[in-house]
Order: C-alpha cells, then structure tokens, then sequence
C-alpha cells in the first residue's frame, strides 16, 4: 500500500536520531516561550524561527513544527493557569479552564487539554497523511486563475477569524496586501514604495511585521495599566482526571477532533473557528449547560481537541498548494523559502522524504508533548512567575536580535518599530492583526497570478469565470462575503464571540 | 472612525504613490495597477468605517495610553537597528534591553540595570555564542 510506504518513509526520516532531538527540542522551546504570558504561537513561532535556520531542510521544518505544537500546548496552560490567552484560540480554553483552577481543578483542566491534544493531533495526522496526496495532485493542474481565486476565498474566509466588524477585517485584509506590494515589482523590477532606500527593494520582511503586529504591539497594550501580577496557584496537584471527568471528556474530544480536522484545512484561519464552534456545540449538547463558564471540563477538551487537529490540518493547504492558512503557516512558507523549497504541490514528489518526515513528526512530536508537559508541569507553572519587567525587555530585545539576524537589515529592525505602534493603534480602534498579516503574505501571490493569468488569457478577464475551479472559488468567496457582511448573520455571529468572552 | 481615518490615509498615500508608477493596461498590468486598486479598495473601506461610525454616534474612545511605554520601547529597537552595525552586539544589547526595561512605570533604576545586564548576558551566550551569529561583539 502507498499510504504504508510513505508512512515508513516519513517515520524513518523523522526517527533519525538528530531528528528526533531536534523535535523535542522545538517542542521543549516553544513550550517555554508559548507558556509565557501574552505570547501566543504566532509570536514565539516568529521569535524562534531564526533558530532553525542553520539545519538540513528536514530538521528545521520539524523543529519549527515542533515549535508550533510546543507553542500551542504552553499557550493553553498560560490560559488556564492565569487567564492570559496569547492567541485569539486559546481565548476559548480560557473561559472554563482558568475557572476550573480557582477551584483547584488545574491538574484535570490541564489533563484534558493535553489528553484532547494527544487525540486529536493522532487522528489529524492520518487525515493529513491521506487527504494531501490527492489534493497535492489536484493542485498540480491549478492554472494562476485557479491560484487567484483560492488565495481571494482565503482572504474572504479569514474574516471569520477576526473579532468584531467585520469590515475593519476586511480593510485590514486589503491594507495588509497593500503592504506586500512595497519592493521591487515582480515582472518589470521597478521598486515601488521604497523611497530610494535600497534595503527596502526586498520587501518588508515577513517577521518583522509579525513581531512588531503580534509582540511589540502586545507589550505596549500590556503596559497601559500596570497591574499587580495575577495570582497563581500554589502548585498544581491531582493531575489526574476523576473517572466521572474522563467519561465527560470523551464526546468532546471526539467531536472537537472532527470539527477541527475539517475547518483547519479552510484557508484563513479555521482553527481559531473550530475552537469556537467547539465550544458552542459542546455547550450547546450539554445536559449541564450552566456549568459552562463555570468550569465545565467539556469546554476545555472539545476547544483544546478542535484547536490541536485544526493545527495539524492547517498544513494541508500549505504542502498541497503552498498557501498558508495562519499566520504560523506564514512563517512556515518563510522557513521553506529559505531552505531552498518552494511549498505547494511538487514537494510532495521533489521532496518525498521531507513531506513524509514532516507528517510522521508531527505526530511524534504530539507524542514527546504528553510525555513532557504532564511531568514538567511544575517547570511551567515556575516560568510563569517571572515578572513581566523581566519579560518584556527579553522579548523585545530578543526579536530585535532574531529579526535582525535573518537578514542583517537594520530596516527590518525598524520596520518591527514601525509595525508595533501602526499594531497598537489599529488594536486599540477595535482591529484585529491577524487578517492583516494573512493580507500581507497572500497579497503578492494574489498580484502575481492575477496578472500572470490576464497575461496567459491575452487580457481577457472572463478567465476568472470560464475556468469552472475557479468559478466556483470565487463564487464561494462573494458568498462568503455576503455572509459576513449580511447584518442578521452579523449579529448572530457578535453574540457568538460575545458570549464567550 | 480613527481606524477608518487611518485606513483612508494609507491607503490614499499608497494611490498617489501608485500614481507615479507605470500602470499599464489590464492585458498587461504595469507596476502601478495593482497597489492603485488595492489601495483604492483600502480608502473606500476607511470611509465606510468613518461614515458608520458617524452614523452610530460612536465616541472615539481610545482608553489609556502609556506615551512613555511607547517612546521608550520604539526608541530602544530603532536603537538596536541604528548601533548594531556601529557599537557591536554586547554594547547594543545593554541600551536596547536597559530601555526597554525603563518602559514600566514601576521598574526601580536598579532592578533596571540588572536586568540589562541579564539579559545581554543571555542573549549573548544563546545568539553569538550559541547559534554562531555572524555579529562582532564589539564594536569601534
């Protein structure tokens, strides 16, 4: 059988022994970084990505993979523990996990996640390692017109992912593509918007406007009003679940499994989505729906499971056409580029070794994260009392460092200025950074074949519609926007966020 | 509104810009085409923020703002992108970190310090010595 073959493939790249180290050594990192208050996945992703640039292709997409769970995983104890979720997903955990700990329930809340996780990530994987061959294929006969409409739909899409108006969304989307033109033009090589500044004509750098959006913009946010630092419980005891907490456990996992295995592979954004969703059905199902928000262990298993297999689907669209679903996944096809590799459909046969050691460490390192984070729990829970004067300065100068080592540009250093106070005041007026940053990495992919298609249909727009893959495409992105603009639905989709906030 | 206001500035100033490229036609986009629409969508969406925020009365409440949380953290990093060439990374990294650290309202000037000092020390070992970064310790 193929499928067996690729699979042993995969597992005996990603079971090398440096491999394997490098795995948990990404999981252990992102861990530590994800576990500090404030920082979400995208931000410690952005942080530790420079790290990696220096193994084989292989091990450094497994270790910033392994980054990514870790970073995940240690964002949804900080949610718990402390009530600081540091990504818009783990926002969710946060509404009964952090109220099963002022119970002293940490140990099972933190149990569950981990457990739902560990499932999840399991199932995802396999979805993942049968569902891209096929797709990868599908994608090889995607012309630019096809590539033109999908990168829209995603765009479209990702307003589900933005709290509140969805037309501040929508602008952001369109400002953060604006933003990807500055540099040199792809077909002429004029340099546009760079101000007869030399080191602008490679484009604004991808990190820095993620570290400037997601880091500098959340410490400035964070030092407003100083509070006295949150209360932690003394230590975390009884980390087993009770028997009637495991049997309430199961039906979340399972559905928060499914939902997220099949929103993550939207483009834009569907993990944030399938947390969410989870969450709202669970309480929704629920025989004790007034437990909810006060604690119920549903409401930390079914997000964390539905947040974890959306993760690890969210790299279908990136492997099979080389379209990142997440802000994460952004920095991914950044990592790829600098190694050479161009992701989308051809890796998969250019690089079999590689797509298939990715796969199978992913869920190894699933793996090496139930086996470090249950018993290294006491570590975590330590690293979250260093005081924020501490932290602060150490991330700012710390992402100085890492972005300026990826290029040795001081306008890269800059532009994280530059994007943390532009991140602040849109944040402050109610905008989310995460569609513009999508906006940003889409926005040159969305230029080039635009034009690359007008070029091949000799101007003719109507190409966009002829072709029927992309017909439909750009038929499900004008009623994706209807929906979101339609105020009825609109507003059923306030009350959603709001009532779980 | 003052998102929408921020909105409409951008992106009138990327139109202008756009303006002064070669724009082509649409058989074959110049380099102007494509940020000269963007950027038109991105004023249009800004106005249509401004105007709906006219229209529900909305009060432009921005909250609290520490100016000196914002003055110092911006001043520290484009510190770090200015010297580092010139001072070297040990240097940089002290100013940098001991700014950034001045940013809280409540940091003591000794707890600052030892922070800076910390913190160089750290970030020295992990990125020059540790991950073989190619940045002279110290500089002129």
């Amino acid at each position: 059988m193929d499928l067996l073959d690729n699979l042993l493939l995969g597992f005996s790249t990603a079971l090398l022994i440096e491999n394997v180290l490098y795995c948990f050594l990404g999981v252990l990192l992102g861990t530590a970084v994800g576990v500090l208050p404030g920082i979400g996945p995208t931000a410690t992703v952005a942080m530790l990505l420079p790290i990696t640039f220096n193994f084989e292709p292989v091990t450094a997409l497994i270790m910033l993979a392994g980054i990514y769970y870790g970073a995940q995983y240690g964002g949804s104890t900080t949610a718990i523990l402390i009530n600081l979720p540091g990504e818009s997903s783990a926002a969710v955990t946060a509404l009964d996990g952090h109220e099963m700990a002022r119970q002293g329930r940490a140990g099972p809340a933190l149990a569950a996640a981990a457990v739902g996780s560990f499932f999840a990530g399991t199932v995802a994987t396999v979805v993942l390692a049968v569902a891209a061959p096929p797709l990868a294929g599908v994608a090889l006969r995607f012309g630019p017109a096809e590539y033109f409409s999908l990168v829209l739909f995603g765009l479209i899409v990702s307003i589900a992912l933005a709290r509140g108006s969805a037309l501040k969304a929508l602008a952001m989307i369109a400002l953060g593509v604006l933003l990807g033109t500055v540099g040199q033009d792809i077909y002429t090589g004029t340099p546009r918007y760079v101000f007869g500044q030399r080191e602008l004509y490679g484009g604004i750098d991808f990190v820095s406007v993620a570290v400037g959006m997601f880091g500098i913009a959340e410490i400035l946010r964070n030092l407003e009003n100083e509070r006295t630092r949150v209360s932690l419980p003394a230590s975390v005891t009884g980390l087993w679940p009770t028997a009637e907490d495991r049997r309430r456990i199961v039906g979340p996992i399972l559905r928060g499994t499914g939902l997220g295995a099949a929103l993550g592979i939207l483009p834009g954004g569907g993990h944030v989505l399938a947390s969410f969703t989870s969450y709202a059905v669970e309480k929704r199902i629920s025989r004790r729906q007034d437990e909810f928000g006060h604690g119920a262990i549903e409401g930390v298993a079914g997000p964390e499971s539905a947040n974890n297999a959306a993760a690890q689907t969210s790299f279908i669209p990136l492997l099979t056409l080389g379209l990142p679903a997440h802000p994460v996944m952004a920095l991914m096809v950044g990592a790829f580029i600098v190694h050479g590799i161009t992701p989308g459909p051809n890796v998969i046969n250019d690089e079999p070794a590689l797509f298939w050691g990715l796969i199978a460490s992913m869920w190894i390192g699933n793996v090496l994260l139930v086996l470090l984070n249950l018993p290294l729990i006491g570590i975590w829970v330590r690293m979250l009392r260093i005081p924020y004067q501490v932290l602060f300065p150490m991330i700012i100068l710390f992402a100085a460092v890492g972005t300026y080592s990826l290029n040795f540009n001081a306008y890269d250093v800059y532009a994280i200025a530059f994007f943390g106070l532009l991140g602040y005041v849109l944040i402050k007026c109610g905008c989310e950074p995460a569609p513009l940053l999508l906006g940003f990495v889409l926005g040159p992919l969305l230029e080039e074949n635009l034009r690359r298609a007008l070029i091949i249909s000799r101007g003719d727009p109507s190409v966009f519609l002829t072709r029927p893959i992309s017909a439909v495409l750009l038929l499900l992105a004008a009623a994706a926007l209807v929906i979101t603009v339609l105020p009825a639905i609109r507003e059923r989709r306030d009350t959603v966020f709001t009532e779980e906030e | 509104m003052l998102a929408g206001g921020i909105f409409v500035v951008i992106g009138g100033a990327f139109v202008i810009g756009a303006l002064g490229y070669d724009r082509g036609t649409a058989l074959r986009m110049g380099p102007g085409y494509f940020p000269l629409v963007v950027g038109a969508i991105v004023v249009v969406l800004g106005l249509a923020i401004v105007i709906k925020g006219l229209i529900a009365g909305e009060v432009a409440a921005f909250g609290p703002v520490s100016w000196r949380a914002v003055a110092v953290i911006t001043a520290a990093v484009v510190f770090f992108g200015f010297f580092i060439r010139r001072l070297g990374f040990v240097p940089t990294s002290l100013v940098t970190a001991l700014l950034a650290a001045l940013a809280s309202k409540r940091v003591r000037p000794l707890v600052a310090v030892s922070v800076a000092v910390g913190l160089t020390t750290t970030a020295t070992l992990i990125f020059v010595i540790g991950l073989q970064l190619r940045i002279p310790l110290w500089g002129l």
